[in-house]
């Protein structure tokens, strides 16, 4: 019990700097870059969806606050495509969050996982499009 | 094994802190109004997330205490065939939590054998997150819901195998 104790302690220890750092850092990018998400989008059906890939990397926050996000782009014109891509981003791609992930989990694997996810998130955008058009 | 030694770089950490606490004064004296908004999010950050690390603390000290590599390595390792896929998927619908409070876990199952595949598969499907389907219906219909769902937990297996190959 004691040595369990001891590694959990150690875990802490680990996690307690670089926690603080990347909470320090999504505080400040979030209010710079929500008022923003409209302004990125240029109406071009596959170039929006990179857009929105990349702005849902950026972004940091419970997936609920990029439906209502998602929401107000859809009601702004921007395309479904797009949309979905920056929904599927918001929450499978973290840049902000890599210094954690590669701390715990090394930073091969954090780079190749949100490289794949980002990837993954244009991917699911286009199928879902293709899928919804398909099924009327 | 290479992977390991990446993980542990403790100074790397107190640097990355170091400069996010250099940051701050300097956007504090460029633009005040972000600075001070930046910090009243972070203090409202800081007193949502201590309570769930006390969760995390029992947690991951319960992983410590009950499990053992053989145990974990045997449902969720190399030779765990089908059904760690299987526990990889429904963990991540069912097992939820802000990644700043699971990594430090999957931190931990990494080290007990866990393959890195089956971590990608989890991470994956935690964006199929039950109580929040019917707010995404809301927004974009009961269809778009269904069919998004049902796309992560088919890629997930997709993001695991490519995350697994290029990483293992």
């Amino acid at each position: 019990m004691r040595k369990a104790f001891f590694q959990t302690i150690g875990v802490f220890k680990t996690a307690l700097p670089i926690l603080t750092g990347v909470l320090l850092l999504i505080n400040l990018l979030d209010p710079i870059l929500r008022s923003r998400y409209s302004r990125w989008f240029t109406g071009d059906y596959l170039g929006d969806s990179l857009i929105g890939a990349v702005a849902g990397s950026l972004s940091f926050g419970i997936p609920i606050t990029s439906y209502i996000a998602g929401g107000e782009l859809l009601a702004k014109g921007v395309s479904l495509l797009a949309v979905t891509a920056f929904i599927m981003s918001w929450s499978t791609v973290g840049l902000v969050m890599m210094p954690l992930e590669a701390s715990f989990l090394g930073r091969k694997f954090a780079l190749v996982r949100n490289a794949v996810n980002f990837g993954f998130a244009v991917l699911i955008a286009v199928c879902t499009d293709l899928l919804l058009k398909v099924l009327g | 094994m290479k992977e390991e030694k990446k993980v542990a770089q403790p100074a790397g950490r107190w640097k990355f802190l170091l400069l996010m606490l250099a940051v701050y004064p300097v956007v504090g004296f460029l633009n005040p109004d972000l600075a001070g908004q930046a910090l009243a999010g972070f203090k409202s950050m800081v007193m949502k997330v201590i309570p769930i690390l006390g969760l995390v603390f029992i947690a991951l000290f319960a992983v410590n205490l009950l499990l053992n590599p053989e145990r974990i390595k045997k449902h969720l390792g190399r030779d765990s065939g089908i059904m760690g896929w299987f526990y990889a998927v429904i963990g991540g619908i069912l097992i939820s939590g802000p990644p700043y409070v699971l990594y430090p876990m999957l931190g931990e199952f990494k080290r007990l054998g866990v393959r890195n595949s089956l971590i990608a598969v989890y991470l994956y499907n935690r964006n199929v997150k039950i109580p929040f389907l019917p707010v995404m219906a809301y927004y974009f219909g009961l269809r778009y819901t269904v069919v998004v769902s049902v796309l992560i937990i088919l890629f997930s297996l997709l993001n695991g195998l490519l995350v697994g190959r290029l990483t293992e």
